[in-house]
């Protein structure tokens, strides 16, 4: 998304540069406009990034780090058969909750959006959306956990009500419950964007759809899917980065009985093993980036805004 | 005069004429009241001794103030190996100090300036509880408590002038259960991966500590044996790991825990009815009228020690002010508190004088209530006629099996601890 942004914002100010050609060379100017952000964007991103990158191959004991080139880090990491599976739980975390985040994000801003025709009600909806965003992220998470818990508010009410005869265990510290926590977290990344691209479709398009017979399912799919589009990206692009990068939610809502990459991650911080912590971020991070160039294969971002 | 420029009330000035007049009559190194005020020394540690009641009563007793920071074990050996000039005072385990002592982070404390060092408990000092003792395995307090002299970042094999850790708190760790959950006897620590406790036990997500119960476990399951539970082999851990990883898998574990409170919670919820757990947490589950027993088990206690060392940046009056609070530290008052929360006092005679005769006899040795046991903050933890569990002093520490350590295949064990919480 920062990149995105990033080169997209230096264009309209050098085509402002051009027409004031009086200032000097408009190259000149064009470069000390764009200075700022490029000094921010290097200290701040490629500098982090680059430092992580140079990091991860060197080596450490309990508690030193040792400069060197040592491919170490990245040998133990593709080498062990847990690291392979922590990715795959990763995938599948970022699978699951996308595909429940798109499901309920998608009816909620459809709804917002077609089915309420009075401006004022759908802000006052959408802000209710938003309310929840109010606290933190964590408080939102682990209050579901004496709510799930064996004896929590779940389970006693299913055994009240006679469904069950003992407590289900996989309420609470499961894939479940991660999944449960990620779909509640992220759900409103998936909303806030598809709304928006809901709200710039011309509703001419649409009577134009139904004037030439089609039906409602046939309008969804074929117009207001594919004008959707964009938004539904930006919501996927939200969403997959945000649980791929996650360890907070894994860690609490699991009780630290799955894993994904970033609790790998932080367990190696945790432990002061910084390279090796290094090592597995920068692959992390080429994985998220390749799965966002695959995303954004489908949808151009930058015409469709 | 005074008075009238830095607006000193007429009890400072009091205080400071005293300690002029004493520094007249003992020419050592006096610290000045006025002076004193403005220090702030920075302590940081596990939360188990980073008591804001302790940063209030030194305030009170010294005058100068202590800033407290807890945080969790690993965290606590992070910043003393990476960020030495981020605190003055490191409250950390014996364990840690291994690991930090070599990065020359700390410097060793002047014995001689120690008042009470004489009463300190044998086990910090020859290793031996009493003279018949035997010294149990793993990082024993002892072995990384002295060093040769200032500078090294060796240890001394025998008790020398220089020590890395003064020793402030201690105690024997076991199993905590659920009684009324589990409703027979536990005697073993094989109990912990008994499958009649499937999805209903738990162990603690700190390596070096973990690492210690599972040994425990296993040696006691006949698994594996093991030369030295605190050094073990590339092929000990393999073996320990593995018996622990196809547990996990079998869904023996509901949680693991990470902080003090979320074994509290995990226990409370009954989410978990057998545990590794600290002491502390068990008397936080029974405040809340909860039935939760520390329970000695036949093969011994897993122990650890924690003290205060100095961060090396230390100097001046803000040395001179650090040796004072742990003079003060060792006077008893925070021994008393410590005690009532069912630690141990490295100095256990000066605490006897902060505690009533029922709470000593309670926690030290081991004798039933006479009336109600009551934490510092004043919750019940005991009726009348209860005794601790485990008995008393030399009972519980003299039946340590094992120290929290940390091993020459450490390294090792941490990336094989790390597969174990992700598999």
């Amino acid at each position: 998304m920062t990149e995105t942004m990033a080169t997209a914002t230096p264009e309209p100010q050098a085509s402002a540069a051009r027409k004031r050609g009086w200032l000097g060379s408009r190259h000149v100017v064009g470069w000390l406009e764009a200075l700022p952000l490029t000094i921010v964007l290097l200290t701040f991103l490629v500098l982090p990034i680059v430092t992580i990158v140079i990091v991860s191959f060197w080596r450490a004991t309990e508690f030193s780090i040792i400069p060197a080139f040592s491919t170490e880090n990245y040998e133990f990491l593709f080498g062990s058969s847990v690291a392979w599976r922590v990715f795959g739980a990763t995938f599948r975390y970022a699978f699951i909750s996308w595909l429940f985040c798109l499901t309920i994000g998608f009816t909620v801003a459809y709804y917002l959006a077609f089915h309420i025709r009075s401006q004022t009600t759908q802000i006052a909806l959408f802000l209710l959306c938003t309310i929840p965003f109010w606290t933190s992220n964590i408080i939102r998470m682990i209050s579901w956990i004496p709510f799930l818990g064996r004896n929590g508010i779940a389970n006693q009410t299913l055994i009240d009500l006679g469904l069950i005869d003992q407590p289900l265990e996989w309420l609470l510290y499961s894939d479940f419950s991660v999944i449960l926590a990620f779909v509640h977290l992220y759900t409103l990344f998936m909303v806030v964007p598809i709304f928006n691209t809901m709200m710039r479709i011309d509703k001419s398009l649409i009577e134009a759809a139904r004037d030439n017979g089609a039906s409602g399912f046939q309008t969804l799919v074929h117009v207001i899917i594919p004008l959707t589009k964009p938004g539904i990206m930006i919501g996927t692009i939200f969403v997959v980065t945000l649980v791929m990068g996650d360890f907070i939610t894994v860690r609490f809502m699991s009780g630290s009985q799955r894993a994904n990459v970033g609790r790998l991650i932080s367990n190696d911080i945790g432990l002061l093993q910084y390279p090796s912590a290094a090592a597995t971020a920068v692959v992390l991070l080429c994985t998220v980036l390749i799965t966002i160039a695959i995303l954004l294969r489908f949808v151009d971002i930058r015409k469709e805004l | 005069m005074a008075k009238a420029r830095t607006g000193y009330s007429r009890r400072a000035l009091l205080k400071t004429g005293g300690a002029a007049l004493a520094a007249t009559a003992f020419p050592a190194p006096m610290i000045w009241a006025q002076d004193i005020k403005d220090i702030t020394l920075r302590q940081f540690g596990t939360g188990v001794s980073n008591l804001n009641d302790v940063a209030q009563k030194v305030k009170e007793d010294l005058g100068f103030t202590l800033e407290m920071t807890a945080l969790d074990s690993d965290s606590v050996t992070q910043r003393a190996a990476t960020q030495p000039d981020s605190f003055d005072i490191a409250d950390i385990e014996y364990w840690i100090c291994k690991k930090v002592w070599p990065t020359g982070n700390l410097q060793a404390m002047d014995v001689s300036k120690i008042k009470n060092y004489d009463k300190i408990v044998g086990i910090f000092k020859s290793g031996k509880l009493t003279p018949e003792s035997e010294i149990a395995q793993g990082t024993a307090p002892h072995s990384v408590g002295f060093i040769p002299e200032p500078g090294a970042t060796g240890f001394a094999d025998e008790e020398t002038n220089w020590m890395t850790l003064i020793p402030t708190i201690y105690n024997a760790d076991t199993l905590g259960i659920r009684p009324d959950l589990i409703g027979r006897p536990i005697e073993s620590w094989a109990e912990l991966l008994n499958p009649e406790f499937k999805g209903k036990a738990s162990i603690l997500d700190i390596s070096s500590i973990g690492i210690m119960d599972m040994a425990m476990v296993c040696e006691a399951m006949g698994e594996v044996q093991y030369g030295d539970k605190g050094n073990m082999t590339k092929e000990e851990i393999d073996k320990t790991i593995a018996i622990f990883t196809e547990a996990k898998r079998n869904g023996q574990f509901r949680a693991f825990w990470k902080t003090f409170d979320e074994s509290v919670n995990l226990m409370a919820s009954g989410e978990v009815v057998i545990q590794s757990m600290w002491s502390p947490a068990i008397t936080a589950v029974k405040s809340r009228g909860i039935d939760c027993v520390y329970q000695p088990l036949k093969e011994g206690y897993r122990s650890w020690g924690g003290g205060i060392g100095l961060s090396k940046s230390l100097s001046g009056m803000e040395l001179d002010a650090a040796y004072e609070y742990i003079n003060w530290y060792l006077s008893g008052w925070v021994g008393g508190y410590l005690m009532r929360q069912g630690y141990y006092s490295a100095v256990p005679e000066t605490s006897k004088e902060y505690m009533s005769e029922n709470e000593w006899g309670y926690w030290f040795e081991g004798k039933p209530a006479t009336d109600v046991i009551t934490s510092p903050t004043g919750d019940k933890l005991a009726a009348a006629g209860e005794v601790r569990d485990g008995g008393d002093f030399y009972s519980r520490m003299g039946a340590v099996a094992c120290w929290n350590a940390v091993m020459d295949e450490n390294q090792y064990m941490v990336r094989k601890w790390n597969e174990f919480i992700a598999a």
